[in-house]
């Protein structure tokens, strides 16, 4: 079936609003949906969903948090991993100290606990822009990372301040095995995918891209700095709070302090990047990317002969990693999601481009 | 000038005695006219004269040193451009400020921005009153769009359009707002004679089918005096002359500061 | 003398004695700043690479039977022949091809640098902890011993470390004043494009300028080095310049020098007297981050930064 648009009209205004406005496009996410839902279920093995798809699920929904500040509203963040933490740590004390709450409303609400650390560290974007924001948020990082290690509250005062997450009851249902949960995190990373789509196609995410083309301008035809500039702040956190949450409570399972380390932060402005900024897809891209090189690292050169050592994987990771981002600033900063588009016009128009 | 459906009416804006200053270097001296409800004021002057620092002051960009603004009987001592624009003023820049990662449609959308209500929540479901608000403001920006004859780069990024496609674009923008007084800086800079008429072509139907009150800058005179109800004359910060595009014409002050070195 | 004025005074030293590397990390952004514009988040990688490269050589040399003097002459060289080559081929892949883009993107370019370097330098010279030694005195000697009981505490590496910042910021500002190079460099600090339009090449100025930097990494690698050990914590210790920067301001080679005293002097005193005592300490770990912070708040273009008018 050929990529075309011609011949589906637009007869009003809510059918060129759709999120997939071409029928192809439409086709092919209902594809993607039916293999994710049915097709890996029936054929994943439990390495496949421990190992590399709930991860990848999880992250994209953390870089989906990030790429709503960083990409929609042009306000760069290093402390990402820390929010991760907020929303793991306020989902694990939700849980601990008020025991009949819901696993998922537990979630929700270390989402929001995360939203309200990621205002009280957004309040320096007001004053302060670019690098000079980097560093505030550096601060956030550091901060976050020393109070879940030192202060012993947070970790219930275990002594090695490490944490057992609960057992996942899903309102009765006990997500268990690593394709329930799976298809627990798919259902949940979807929904926000929905939500996040949503908000940037509509009022909210015009307010937080006009801050980020043209901060003046944008005040002058009436956005408020502080409203657009916190909001996005509180919605990323937010966002990159439940996956947080995800994190600890599906994948990690137990986790010790700075389990959400700087390291983590820069894993996620990397997907961004190379997934392509401003731009839903391209978390999904740029997470798959992320998790697929060092897969590629560990299995190419064992099947040629020339195992490398762990060290080098992760020496070589970085280094692949630096010269991606480098090379994706120069050649097309909004990565892969942008190339995936330039794609599909050019596809729109083939065989006969002129 | 052919008869208006709306005619000239009361004081809308005051501008009274307004000095602004960057450190030592006065931008604005003294300054005092007002605009008046339904009419195209111009204000012109040679380079440097204070012409966009004055509309900088109007829409709250900023502050005055001394002096005082008044809109719609509202006195205002410190105020926000955010809150200006609430209170309906729109403006374009000499240099265009457009989104430039945006859409035109986006962008004509982001003029509409403070008439659009649906909380946070009803955004994220996008159902019932969200999408019912985003299509009836969809609808009045494609009538813009139509106004302004873009139609056909809806969906393009403003920042690969030519020159006075963004000119018109954030002309389009200004409009979403239905501002009650629309400040133009410079509109016409750089255009060709063809694109200049267009854009004369736009002011006076703004100002006509909608009744918005306008204040333009302009290095044009031809276009000034053509469209302009009357016209404020500044020279290094200090108002010379106002009137109609006539009585300005002829007065020597302005003749020796401007127009006799203009032409 | 009251008591606790010796302990006090002992901390805040120790503090501005460990402020002065953080300075000379900082150093090396603010060169770069001051020339480019560009806020290089490599600078810290940059000094773990620059000590690698030191150490290993040295290391090397000696087991070719080289004497431990000569090593040590070589291996300089050596690590500072690799700075200027780094500094050659950033310039040519990085910042050539990202020429008038946005600040914020090359920021992210030197993201992106940073782990380049890091993977890279732990590929070839290992990723070990090394020992650094290259004969500076290591022992600790007692101040005012006639003041205090049992005098104040120093560690004579400190001073040493002291003793070279000053000399760099001397040999730095001479650099800048007199030479033409440096008048160059100010000249493109201030502007791009008119800077061009006389005549200065940008390309070269900014391979000197990096290769400066280089050095400069170079010197902090090594002082850090011989106190610390080389190993890749030194990386994200040399974060902590971010902090001195925003004090500082970005532009400034005293703010440089100066807020890293107060960033090195205040975390220490702040783990000493509300960490340890309240918390359970490890403050250290974000206290200079909050302190900048708050004075962003307050003043955003830093102690010495100059305040920028915004224009539409």
């Amino acid at each position: 079936m050929l990529y075309r648009e011609a011949g589906q009209y637009k007869t009003s205004y809510a059918e060129d609003q759709q999120i997939f406005p071409i029928r192809q496009d439409r086709i092919a996410v209902a594809l993607i949906v039916a293999v994710a839902l049915v097709a890996v279920p029936l054929l994943a093995s439990d390495y496949l969903y421990t190992a590399i798809l709930i991860p990848f699920l999880i992250l994209s929904l953390a870089a989906i948090g990030l790429n709503i500040l960083v990409g929609y509203c042009g306000q760069i963040s290093l402390g990402t991993g820390g929010f991760m933490a907020v929303g793991a740590y306020a989902a694990y004390n939700l849980c601990l100290r008020i025991e009949w709450l819901p696993l998922p409303i537990a979630i929700l609400l270390a989402g929001l606990i995360a939203a309200l650390a990621g205002i009280l560290f957004g309040i320096p974007s007001l004053r302060i822009k670019g690098f000079y924001l980097a560093v505030a948020t550096l601060a956030a990082q550091f901060f976050i990372d020393w109070l879940f290690a030192r202060i012993g509250w947070f970790t219930n005062y275990t002594p090695s301040g490490s944490i057992v997450a609960p057992q996942l009851n899903v309102f009765g249902w006990i997500v268990d095995t690593p394709m329930e949960k799976y298809l627990f995190t798919l259902i949940v990373v979807a929904l926000f995918a929905l939500v996040a789509k949503n908000l940037v196609r509509g009022r909210i995410g015009r307010t937080w891209m006009a801050i980020r083309d043209m901060d003046i301008a944008a005040e002058i035809i009436g956005i408020r700095p502080l409203t657009a500039k916190l909001s996005a702040f509180a919605v990323s956190s937010f966002f990159v709070g439940v996956a947080g949450a995800l994190w600890g409570f599906v994948h990690l399972g137990s986790w010790e302090p700075l389990a959400f380390g700087i390291n983590r932060s820069f894993q996620l402005l990397f997907m961004i990047i190379i997934g392509g900024l401003g731009s839903i897809l391209g978390c999904f891209l740029g997470a798959a990317f992320i998790m697929i090189v060092p897969l590629v690292l560990n299995q190419v050169p064992t099947a040629l002969g020339i195992p490398l050592s762990t060290a080098s994987i992760s020496h070589m990771e970085a280094m692949i990693f630096g010269v991606m981002i480098v090379f994706f600033l120069i050649v097309e900063p909004h990565g892969f999601a942008r190339l995936w588009s330039l794609a599909k016009e050019k596809l729109r128009i083939w065989p006969f481009p002129h | 000038m052919s008869a208006r459906r709306r005619p000239i009416g009361d004081t809308l804006l005051v501008v009274d005695g307004v000095s602004l200053s960057f450190g030592g270097v006065k931008a604005l001296t003294d300054v005092s006219f007002d605009i008046r409800e339904h009419e195209i004021l111009a204000i012109i002057g040679p380079n440097g004269a204070g012409k966009s620092s004055m509309l900088n002051c109007i829409n709250g960009f900023y502050h005055p040193s001394a002096g005082a603004i008044t809109f719609r009987g509202v006195k205002r001592a410190q105020m926000r451009p955010h809150e200006a624009a609430m209170q309906g003023i729109a403006r374009t820049f000499q240099n265009i400020a457009l989104f430039k990662g945006m859409s035109t449609l986006d962008n004509i959308m982001t003029g509409r921005l403070l008439k659009m209500k649906v909380g946070l929540a009803g955004q994220a479901v996008h159902l019932g009153p969200a999408r019912a608000e985003e299509l009836a403001h969809r609808a009045f920006c494609e009538r813009i769009i139509d106004f302004l004859e873009i139609q056909a780069v809806r969906k393009t990024p403003v920042g690969r359009l030519p020159y006075g496609l963004q000119k018109r674009v954030e002309l389009g923008r200004a409009l979403a707002a239905e501002p009650t007084l629309l400040l133009l800086d410079e509109p016409m800079a750089g255009m060709n004679l063809e694109e200049k008429q267009d854009m004369c072509r736009f002011i006076l139907d703004v100002n006509d089918e909608f009744g918005t009150t306008i204040c333009l800058i302009e290095h044009d005179m031809g276009v000034v005096m053509d469209i302009s109800d009357r016209v404020v004359v500044l020279e290094y910060g200090r108002k010379i002359a106002e009137g109609t595009p006539d009585v300005v014409r002829a007065n020597q002050a302005v003749i020796d500061a401007y127009l006799g070195v203009a032409h | 003398m009251p008591e606790f004025l010796g302990p006090f005074l002992e901390v805040l030293i120790g503090g501005l004695l460990a402020g002065i590397l953080y300075s000379l990390v900082a150093l090396g952004f603010v060169l770069i700043f001051k020339a480019s514009g560009v806020f290089n988040f490599a600078q810290g990688a940059m000094v773990l690479f620059a000590a690698l490269a030191l150490v290993r050589s040295i290391e090397v040399l000696q087991s070719w039977g080289v004497n431990a003097g000569l090593a040590i002459v070589i291996g300089f060289l050596f690590s500072g022949a690799l700075m200027v080559a780094l500094a050659f081929a950033v310039e040519r892949m990085v910042l050539r091809p990202l020429v008038n883009q946005e600040g914020i993107i090359l920021f992210m370019a030197t993201i992106g640098i940073t782990f380049f370097i890091d993977g890279f330098g732990q590929q070839i010279f290992g990723s070990d902890a090394y020992q650094l030694d290259i004969g500076i005195p290591k022992e600790s000697i007692f101040l005012l011993e006639g003041v205090f009981e049992g005098g104040i505490l120093v560690n004579e590496l400190d001073l040493w470390a002291g003793a070279t910042a000053g000399l760099l910021v001397l040999g730095l500002a001479l650099f800048f004043q007199k030479t033409r190079i440096g008048r160059a460099l100010r000249a493109v600090a201030d502007d791009h494009q008119a800077a061009q339009s006389v005549g200065i090449p940008l390309n070269h100025i900014w391979v000197i300028v990096w290769a400066v930097a280089g050095i400069v990494a170079l010197v902090a690698g090594t002082i850090w080095g011989s106190k610390l050990g080389v190993q890749f914590s030194i990386a994200q210790i040399a974060l902590k310049a971010l902090p001195v920067l925003i004090l500082g301001g970005f532009t400034s080679v005293p703010g440089a020098i100066i807020g890293g005293l107060i960033i090195g002097a205040g975390e220490k005193l702040a783990e000493v007297y509300i960490g340890l005592p309240y918390f359970d300490g490890g403050i250290e770990n974000w206290f200079a981050y909050m302190l900048a912070l708050v004075f962003l708040l307050i003043r955003p273009q830093g102690l010495f930064g100059e305040r920028i008018i915004e224009r539409i």
